[in-house]
């Protein structure tokens, strides 16, 4: 016969064994990447920084410099970027697709050799509208990124609405990507809605898309 | 009481184990710094500060090191930004809430007590409790079935007993 104290163990490791297989389930194949931090930035105004072009760029690539100033006015995406970084290379031809469909995009250069950023540029081609030159890695830390590359959606106002760490792989176009820029290009509705005390509405959107 | 000897040793073994364990480890790191000589302030009671946070933030890339112990380029610029907001006259709680506000509360290797860490903070004292309880339970339950009446041997019980006592070893 048994008594009621000897479920007690076997409940707790039910209970635990429930848990981690729903965790196993969540991080397996496809599943969300753990290593991937919230942003802190989301919702909060772009940092401030002032970044110089790339130097020496060649006739045929004449990529201006980057502000702040530069991101307010339209919805944007400002990408992270570097020569050196293998998976800035694999994404590129989707920034070149995004640049295609008429997006705006930006983007700062971190830690790069001017000559290697512009061989980058030459072979691959420039989806950057601008270009800002980040040597030291001030300005990257000020937008909290870690990891390269990470692209940022900026809205109209200059408010960082999503943060995508590592690259945007070519399915994430259509269902993350598009979607998201659609939706940061409702100011009017999303600022009427955070004056209506409903600022958690936009955050946890954002953050239901950051975990599919 | 031996029991609750045995209950104290367990509990003070992961007090005593970090303090042991570099010494008598064959695998414990090598005492080389990530910290490079050019990040070292002139100051030493402002480094000294300066190391002091370096150890309690996250290294973002390794994830488990701090920035203090990580050779990571991230890390390295975070240990120079921690310097220079000091030197710019920050107190430790503002340099650690500027490095804070850009990336989140994960950066802090120590969590914060809030609500969303609520659980985490809460569940080591109630698993205690429950363990204390359970061993409590356990120990009374014993002392009980310990402490019951000793009931004499029957006559027939005694003869058998005898009766085996008195049989040779085989060998």
């Amino acid at each position: 016969m048994l008594r009621p104290l000897t479920l007690i163990p076997v409940a707790i490791f039910a209970v635990l064994a429930v848990l981690f297989s729903v965790y196993l389930w969540q991080v397996g194949p496809g599943g969300k990447d753990i290593s991937q931090i919230p942003s802190a930035m989301i919702n909060k105004p772009a940092p401030q920084f002032n970044l110089p072009a790339i130097k020496n760029l060649p006739e045929t690539l004449k990529i201006p410099s980057l502000t702040t100033a530069d991101l307010k006015g339209k919805v944007s995406l400002v990408n992270v970027w570097a020569s050196w970084c293998p998976p800035c290379r694999i994404e590129h031809p989707v920034l070149m697709t995004l640049a295609d469909r008429g997006v705006t995009i930006y983007g700062i250069n971190y830690k790069d050799r001017p000559e290697d950023a512009v061989r980058f540029l030459t072979q691959l081609g420039n989806p950057f509208k601008q270009i800002g030159v980040d040597s030291s890695g001030r300005t990257s830390i000020d937008w909290g990124v870690y990891g390269y590359p990470e692209t940022f959606i900026v809205d109209a106002a200059g408010r960082i609405r999503y943060r995508h760490v590592g690259q945007i792989h070519p399915h994430q176009l259509e269902s993350l990507i598009l979607p998201l820029l659609k939706q940061a290009a409702q100011p009017a509705a999303d600022a009427a809605k955070a004056g209506a005390s409903k600022t958690g509405t936009s955050k946890t959107g954002a953050a239901k898309v950051g975990n599919s | 009481m031996k029991l609750f000897l045995f209950v104290a040793v367990l509990l003070a073994a992961p007090l005593v184990a970090p303090v042991i364990s570099p010494a008598i480890s064959p695998f414990a790191p090598p005492a080389a710094l990530a910290l490079q000589p050019d990040e070292i302030l002139k100051d030493p009671a402002l480094e000294a500060r300066a190391r002091e946070i370096s150890k309690e933030l996250r290294c973002l890339v390794c994830q488990n090191q701090s920035i203090d112990d990580s050779d990571a380029t991230l890390a390295r610029d975070l240990r120079i930004l921690v310097r220079d907001r000091l030197t710019a006259g920050d107190t430790d709680t503002e340099t650690v809430n500027f490095i804070v506000e850009r990336y989140g509360d994960f950066v802090l290797l120590r969590p914060p007590f809030k609500n969303s860490t609520l659980i985490l903070w809460i569940s080591p004292v109630v698993i205690f409790l429950i363990g204390i309880i359970g061993v409590t339970l356990w120990h009374r339950r014993r002392r009980v079935a310990v402490a019951a009446p000793v009931v004499p041997l029957t006559a027939d019980e005694r003869a058998r007993v005898d009766a085996l006592l008195a049989e040779k070893p085989e060998q």
